[in-house]
């Protein structure tokens, strides 16, 4: 009975993965601005995969390893970003794309990456919500408009069966559970995993790394959303005002009559 | 040619920051020599709008989006602007407009520049300071698209009151299905306590309250000030409180009016996160904390003593100042 055969023929093809990873300074560093104050500066700083990114490639590994996906990781950044790039690769990503340009502004990297997800026909594509240099947080939803892709931002939540997606979203007060479909792109965040299940690279991860596929691919036509002019650090901080624990009247009175904010 | 501003609103009621992000869009209308249209999605006083300065109001009323959908009101905001020829969004910086924010960027091909600071610097070309490196720095960034999505971070700006008499015209968007991929099925919300995103007070606990069932007192410490909580990195990472109350470089931003900090050291990723608060008090009982050198008041000694006898002293300032 052809056509009721034809009912249980379930889709087999594996999930294609994409990992958008940020190059970012780690988040203990210093920040500084060089060249008269136009660009941040590097120097002494190390580059690691940005936080929010960090949660998403440790859950791509999970559907690697649960469900047979396959997992590429793609940067928009220079050649100094390649070390960060092999890190993903030795956490467990079995190919990298790195589009040779300084990700200036989101529109321009968002673009970018649109190009690759196009070409590639990700089912999925894990990008993190915000990075913690620029914080733009725009990303993943300028990716989702340009290729109609559904989204979910603030992920923190994501089961895959077929093509049917149930994910978590964060939301002011508690969170939300959404139904939609591949192809995804979602914006994740840390609560994605938990902090204790990271993946970080161990030596033979990091051995095979060095044999993995980083392709570089040469910039598509794109528009600059915006550019940063000018940089600058917050104002020093005056001195703190210190209270008396035994005088915890005064403190109230500061922070209602000087400070207005009880 | 009016700027547009996208003016929030919760169960029919408008959140604080539609009356910031009106504010801000009523400076920019005026330096641009416009006016000031507003656009909301199932509110249920269109007109208070007017008193901070919008001229016109865009009041949608769709009974296909009883709750937030980021596609779908994109799009609805296209077609507002669309309609009114508009070059600028101002957007506030809540979770659900961020969602939609980049969305609306890659639609339009716009230029959008969140965390907006402060007034303009330049309007033609339009430049507008933002904060950068999780508050460890300031941009000065100029728009290079002809339609510009502005993002003004939350409490940065203020309310400010500008009374004009509005115009409330119905707008029916168009909304395709293609908009609805994303179906929400069920909220899971803490309802009737504030959030860290909306308190203008924050009272937020670290390490040195020791353990997850000292958490008490700072429960009752919010209760009396109508605040909410919030914890350090290491006490979500610990599993004392859940992931959702932790704020900081890699957590939540807090911008709340106040910012109370117990038994926190003040490492610089927590301080990033929480920067953006006006005012900031710390009690710890290491007098060398870190967190003292960015605190406006503090108060060095043993929370155990200290938060009670505060909460006690509050009761007290509240029932003499109802």
């Amino acid at each position: 009975m052809a056509i009721l055969a034809h009912k249980f023929v379930k889709k087999q093809s594996r999930m294609k993965i994409l990992v958008c990873i940020s190059n970012v300074p780690d988040t203990t560093s210093k920040i500084n601005f060089a060249e008269g104050d136009t660009k941040f500066d590097s120097n002494g700083v190390q580059f690691v995969i940005n936080p929010n990114d960090e949660f998403g490639l440790t859950r791509a590994m999970w559907f690697k390893e649960k469900q047979a996906a396959t997992v590429h990781v793609a940067t928009v950044g220079l050649a100094s970003s390649e070390s960060t790039i092999r890190k993903a690769l030795a956490i467990g990503a079995d190919e990298a794309i790195r589009v040779d340009m300084e990700p200036t502004n989101g529109l321009a990297v968002a673009t970018q990456l649109a190009k690759i997800i196009k070409d590639g026909a990700y089912d999925l594509v894990i990008a993190g919500r915000e990075s913690i240099d620029y914080n733009g947080g725009m990303v993943p939803g300028i990716i989702a408009a340009q290729l109609n892709y559904n989204f979910v931002n603030t992920c923190i939540g994501l089961e895959i069966e077929g093509e049917k997606v149930t994910a978590t979203r964060e939301i002011d007060g508690g969170k939300e559970t959404l139904s939609t479909e591949l192809p995804l792109i979602i914006g994740g965040q840390k609560g994605l995993v938990e902090e204790s299940d990271l993946r970080i690279p161990n030596m033979r991860g990091i051995m095979m790394a060095r044999q993995k596929k980083l392709n570089v691919v040469p910039v598509q036509e794109m528009t600059n959303g915006s550019e940063d002019l000018k940089f600058e650090k917050p104002a020093p901080k005056g001195a703190v005002k210190l209270v008396d624990a035994n005088n915890l009247s005064e403190l109230i009175d500061l922070l209602h009559n000087e400070a207005k904010a009880i | 040619m009016s700027v547009l501003v996208y003016t929030e609103s919760e169960n029919g009621k408008f959140k604080k920051n539609a009356f910031e992000v009106a504010s801000y869009g009523y400076l920019l209308a005026q330096e641009l020599n416009t006016e000031l249209t507003a656009i909301c999605i199932n509110a249920e006083n269109p007109k208070e709008l007017e008193n901070f300065g919008v001229g016109k109001v865009l009041n949608v009323k769709e009974a296909k989006l009883p709750s937030f959908n980021a596609m779908a009101y994109a799009n609805v905001i296209s077609q507002a602007l669309e309609q009114e020829n508009s070059s600028q969004i101002v957007l506030s910086s809540s979770t659900d407009t961020k969602y939609m924010a980049g969305i609306l960027s890659g639609k339009l091909d716009a230029g959008y520049c969140p965390n907006v600071v402060a007034a303009p610097i330049n309007i033609n070309p339009l430049t507008l300071k933002r904060a950068v490196f999780s508050n460890k720095g300031f941009a000065n960034t100029e728009i290079k698209t002809p339609i510009a999505l502005i993002g003004v971070s939350s409490n940065a700006f203020g309310v400010i009151e500008n009374k004009v008499d509005a115009e409330v015209l119905d707008f029916v968007p168009n909304i395709e299905d293609s908009d609805l991929g994303v179906a929400s099925m069920a909220i899971d919300k803490v309802t009737g306590k504030a959030t860290i995103a909306d308190a203008d007070i924050v009272v937020s606990g670290g390490r040195g309250l020791k353990g997850p069932e000292n958490w008490g007192m700072i429960e009752e410490l919010a209760d009396v000030l109508g605040a909410a909580t919030a914890c350090s990195k290491p006490v979500s990472d610990l599993g004392w409180r859940p992931h959702s109350e932790h704020v900081g470089q890699t957590g939540k931003p807090v911008a709340s009016n106040l910012y109370i900090a117990i038994g926190i050291s003040g490492a610089i990723q927590h301080l990033a996160g929480v920067n953006s608060s006006k005012v900031k008090l710390v009690i710890n009982t290491d007098p060398e904390a870190p967190f003292f050198k960015a605190a406006d008041y503090g108060v060095v000694g043993d929370a155990f003593e200290v938060v009670p006898e505060l909460i006690e002293k509050l009761k007290e300032f509240k029932a003499q100042n109802a």
